[in-house]
């Protein structure tokens, strides 16, 4: 914990300016930034708070879109009867995330921000190499306590799992991030680690987001999210599906299926594989299973988190066949 | 600021204030509007802030540290080192053994464990002390570290001798009985997890300190300070009024105290010094880590013919802890042939400490599991297996029990849970893809007895204040000895305020073991009715007393009203005869040591365990016992187990709160159902250090994870447990829950996980 200044941003764009400055960094909830900050992983220069930023948590949702902006707590968004209503797998994601004291202070876009539960990320003074922190220095998870860990997406420099549910939901449904100047998938807002496991989201300096929007879709009206841990409440995921489906006027057959992982990956994953190998055909629960299947292709363990391997693709067909049973 | 405001607390019924009601925790409001003042909260003058620094390696020496920068950093007053800080003497353990070594430091030269301190920053404020902890550069000169009992390095440890039980010949018994079972059980390191962090201030007055730190014993505490600063016993003043929680944690000054009374010494001011979570994992042990082998030997009708019991616990290099694991195996089911042996094996670990039922816990999820195992074996039902081999006595010490109400608890515990339905057969009952397991365990706890005293003042305007420096840390001893007092002088609780919490008061020993309601309404029994014979004895003997004329033998007090018994002559409210006799207050102050005891003994009683009672003392041996009924869901495809509901019996013997009783034994489940399938402090191999050192990551349950729980009292007074017939309470009921809720596991999926904690890995 170390001195910094303090700037409150009554404007995206004053946000915008001061945000460009080398060593700031953006203030909402204060949920990760507080937390990081007091284990000695965020040392911002200049704190901008935008928490008093009019016009940027309004929850607009219609059957064509869903549109939130930055500043929406998390417990609003979750209990937003539209959003429950026409983006059920939305509000399922929130309300299981974090806790109830969290979701009331946590913004969607903070959210967005979230970093890793990495406990060697988390420790700098006991774990010094880390490449998120420190590019370079490499990584103390590999070798170490990996039951948490990522199985998918991960590299020689990073296996930090992307902890959030918010997001897993987004990318299933296609959600794009406003950061004013551009409009980005949410999928593609967030980076694997590559060589480049510092740099964890596409945003440049002085890019403040503004808003989600997320398209309507019969299959996200349909949707749900799944989330598996061991404590039925505040715990990240061991693993989690996000999972919307739209069936065929014959009520058995997949006409369009939107399939993406939390808990196990090292960003929000679509698994498509699943997606493709479902989208036409008549659902059961032997199809369904063999298909979830398909989404740990490529997938290397690191031991003690060997299970989320077995367990995602689980996860994935309890939503699907959750789903399907409704009909 | 401990007295309470009793009107909301005692308005449900009038036999609420009596010993037995369920009188509400009369510290509750003042807890709820936060007008109770926990020792971090105090504003001192001059208050300056400490912040510890920890090694980063586990095992080797601290070769060098620079301060310098830290030094001139902004606010810092001090930056200690094993070279600057004051030295301070040795001081004897909590048994009154004299120190190994004349003198002590509490920062380390030689680092046995990750985390321990070796510096410390003293500043203004608390963010300027913790930006200059990250400018001490601390460099080591490193060794291999033994992490854990896994470890290759560990070897098979220290044979503790006092440990070893044995009768009849256990190995060759077990090796003819026809029907055997053995498994290997393991628990993990635990963690005590109270909310409030350790931590304190502490304030020189030229020769006095005064020390706000919570605790559960101040008195040792007290002791320990004196030691080793030189000082008078009466010099340190220990303040404790509220404690965030304990679980056995705080009974003892440790070395962060240590640091903090040294920095208050050497810069004349006070110091406050809390710390952060993390530095709550390795400053202070938790459960120790356990491994443990049962082999039992049964007839084919399910009697057993043998038991052969092998425990280890870890401890630390630097120190010594026993957790006793042969202590339920020893006790639970009548077996001709024993034998129990332990070893301890020194890691690279803070040294263990006690956590909830320290020994018990773990022993019994050996037994319990192991005694499941061998009525599936056999076919008979486990609850049937158990009362197969009830003990109708001790089974160790050859003595009869002073009350067992354990098949009273089994039958209250059935017939409450509908456990005559339960499909025998693993894997045989589901809903849906949630595989439903039935699971049942026995648990226990010794009546650990020990002296109080207690002080008693009736004053002038009728109220009673009750006084003793020990301690409430939440399980309800303001409440309960309000209600003693309160009946033994025949007051309404309301007049009472009980005062704890504070080493000026009566002299109190440990808050531990579930000892302390039976030893404190023993004294407080003694105190208020010797402050009673003292106000009757007045009234019937005082020239000024309305009640002199009387000539009577005695008098009543009802109702903080006294009278004559057959209702002739005055009736005086108790501040009316004070004011009639002129008197201020009548005070006494009642122990329960011998009468003869020397202030010696009367000093080692309160500031030593030594001298505590055994619990097979004379002719009895004394326990508390209860039964647990558990149901799981098991879910199919993710091995995830949720605890659907509870059912526990319970024999304290009497109550003196059921209220307040229920809940302990609520805790200790709930505390139960975290360490069965969520508590595990995890070590990284290689380094040594605990990584889920935070409530993110260390599991604890939330209120999403517990079930409704039923509690069902069958305990009977037990005169030869305590004064008024009590038996432990808030260590009881976490003992047998774990393998309660294993064996509902083994019965809801056909697989035995034997290592805790069943997290969803060991299920799928």
């Amino acid at each position: 914990m170390r001195d910094f200044a303090y700037v409150r941003a009554d404007s995206v764009e004053a946000a915008h300016n001061a945000a460009a400055l080398p060593g700031a960094m953006l203030l909402a909830g204060g949920t990760t930034l507080v937390d990081l900050a007091k284990c000695g992983v965020a040392e911002p220069s200049t704190v901008i708070d935008i928490s008093h930023i009019e016009g940027l948590s309004a929850i607009d949702v219609t059957a064509d879109y869903a549109l939130i902006g930055a500043l929406a707590k998390m417990s609003h968004v979750a209990d937003d009867r539209q959003v429950k209503s026409l983006f059920p797998a939305v509000s399922e994601a929130l309300w299981q995330a974090a806790s109830a004291q969290l979701r009331n202070m946590a913004t969607i876009g903070g959210n967005l921000m979230q970093r890793t539960r990495c406990p060697y990320f988390r420790d700098p003074t006991n774990f010094p190499a880390c490449n998120k922190r420190a590019p370079g220095s490499g990584c103390s998870a590999i070798g170490g306590v990996t039951r948490g860990h990522a199985v998918l997406g991960t590299s020689e420099a990073c296996i930090a799992t992307y902890p959030g549910d918010l997001a897993v939901a987004l990318v299933a449904f296609d959600a794009e991030v406003d950061l004013g100047e551009r409009k980005l998938k949410v999928e593609d807002f967030f980076l694997s680690p590559g060589a480049t496991a510092e740099r964890e989201h596409d945003i440049r300096p002085g890019e403040v987001i503004r808003a989600i929007e997320i398209p309507g879709s019969a299959a996200a009206r349909r949707s749900t999210y799944i989330k598996v841990r061991d404590r039925q409440s505040y715990e990240f995921a061991a693993a989690s599906a996000a999972v919307g489906l739209e069936l065929e006027g014959d009520g058995r057959t997949v006409r369009d299926i939107r399939v993406a992982l939390g808990g196990v990956a090292t960003k929000p994953w679509r698994a498509r594989a699943v997606e493709d190998a479902l989208k036409g055909k008549p659902l059961s629960e032997d199809t369904v299973r063999k298909a979830s299947e398909l989404a740990m292709a490529g997938a290397v363990d690191h031991g003690a988190n060997h299970y989320k391997i077995s367990l995602a693709p689980r996860v994935i067909a309890r939503a699907i066949l959750k789903l399907g049973e409704t009909a | 600021m401990t007295v309470h405001d009793l009107k909301h607390a005692a308005s449900d019924s009038a036999r609420l204030e009596a010993v037995g009601g369920r009188l509400s925790r009369v510290d509750g409001p003042a807890k709820i509007t936060g007008a109770a003042k926990y020792a971090f909260e105090q504003q001192l003058d001059g208050l300056t802030h400490a912040v510890l620094v920890g090694a980063t390696i586990a095992a080797g020496k601290v070769t060098a540290i620079d301060t310098r920068a830290a030094e001139t950093a902004p606010g810092v007053l001090a930056v200690l080192t094993p070279d600057t800080i004051m030295e301070l003497r040795g001081a004897s353990d909590w048994f009154g053994n004299p120190p190994a070594l004349s003198t002590y430091c509490p920062l380390a030269r030689e680092v046995t464990f990750s985390g321990q301190h070796v510096a410390a920053v003293v500043a203004e404020t608390f963010e300027q002390a913790v930006a200059a902890t990250a400018l001490v550069k601390v460099w080591y000169d490193e060794t291999p570290a033994i992490v854990d009992l896994s470890d290759g390095k560990a070897g098979d440890g220290i044979a503790i001798d006092a440990m070893t039980k044995e009768w009849g010949d256990a190995q060759a018994a077990f090796a003819e009985a026809p029907v055997r079972i053995c498994a290997a059980y393991n628990t993990p390191r635990e963690f005590q997890a109270a909310m409030e962090p350790h931590g304190l201030i502490a304030r020189w007055e030229g020769d006095e300190l005064t020390i706000w730190e919570p605790s559960q014993w101040l008195d040792g505490m007290a002791r320990t300070y004196a030691e080793w600063f030189g000082v008078p016993f009466e010099n340190v003043r220990l303040v404790s009024p509220y404690i965030g929680g304990g679980f056995g944690s705080k009974a003892l000054a440790l070395a962060h105290s240590a640091v903090a009374a040294a920095a208050a010494k050497m810069l004349g001011r006070p110091v406050k010094l809390v710390l952060n979570r993390p530095q709550n994992f390795t400053s202070y042990g938790g459960r120790a880590a356990t491994r443990q082998t049962v082999a039992i030997g049964a007839d084919k009708t399910g009697r057993i013919q043998s038991i052969v019991h092998r425990g280890v616990n870890e401890t630390a290099v630097d120190g010594m802890w026993v957790e006793p694991l042969g202590s339920v195996t020893s006790i639970m089911y009548a077996t001709p042939n024993f034998s129990s042996k332990q070893n301890v094996v020194r890691v690279n670990t803070v040294v263990p400490g006690a956590k909830r039922a320290p020994g018990e816990n773990p022993s019994a999820f050996g037994i319990e599991c192991a005694i499941d195992e061998l009525a599936h074996e056999l076919g008979i039902d486990p609850l049937e297996m158990r009362l197969i081999n009830y003990a109708e006595q001790d089974p160790h010490a050859k003595k009869a029990w002073s009350t067992r109400q354990l098949r009273e608890a089994f039958a209250a515990g059935a017939e409450a849970f509908g456990w005559a339905k339960r499909s025998p057969q693993p894997r045989s009952m589901r809903d849906g893809r949630q595989l439903i397991g039935w699971g049942v365990a026995a648990g226990t706890y010794p009546v650990r007895r020990a002296h109080g005293e207690a002080v008693v003042k009736i004053m002038a305007d009728g109220s009673v204040v009750v006084e003793s420096s020990s301690i409430d840390m939440g399980q309800g001893t303001y409440t309960i000895l309000a209600q003693t007092a309160a009946e033994t002088l025949g007051v309404p609780v309301e007049q009472v305020s009980v005062k704890l919490g504070d080493s000026h008061f009566a002299r109190a020993g440990v808050t531990g073991g579930s000892r302390l309601a039976g030893v404190m309404t023993g004294a407080v029994y003694k105190a208020a009715g010797q402050a009673l014979d003292e106000l009757i004895g007045l009234a019937l003997s005082d020239p000024r007393s309305p009640f002199q004329a009387l000539q009577a033998n005695t008098l009543s007090v009802k109702d903080g009203r006294i009278a004559s018994p057959r209702g002739e002559g005055p009736e005086l409210s108790i501040a009316e005869f004070m004011a009639a006799v002129g008197r201020d207050q009548i005070e006494a102050k009642g122990d329960t040591m011998p009468a003869n005891s020397t202030p010696e003994q009367r000093y080692k009683n309160y500031t030593t365990i030594a001298m505590a009672l055994p619990h097979t003392e004379g002719d009895w041996s004394r326990y508390s016992w209860c039964a647990h009924f558990v149901e799981v869901k098991v879910d199919e495809d993710f091995g995830t187990v949720r605890v659907s509901r509870v059912v526990s019996a319970l024999d304290s013997g009497r109550l003196y709160n059921p209220k307040l009783a229920e809940s302990q034994w609520k805790g200790g489940i709930i505390m139960g159902i975290g360490q069965a399938l969520l508590e595990e402090g995890i070590v990284d191999r290689r380094h040594g250090r605990i990584v889920n050192g935070n409530f993110a990551d260390y599991m604890l349950p939330t209120n999403a994870d517990i079930p409704d729980i039923q509690t069902i009292s069958v305990g009977i007074p037990d005169p030869h447990s305590s004064a008024l017939g009590g038996k432990g309470v808030g260590e009881l009921a976490i003992v047998g829950i774990a393998p309660a809720i294993a064996n509902a596991v083994f019965h809801a999926t056909g697989k035995r996980v034997r290592d805790l904690p069943i997290t969803l890995e060991k299920l799928i």
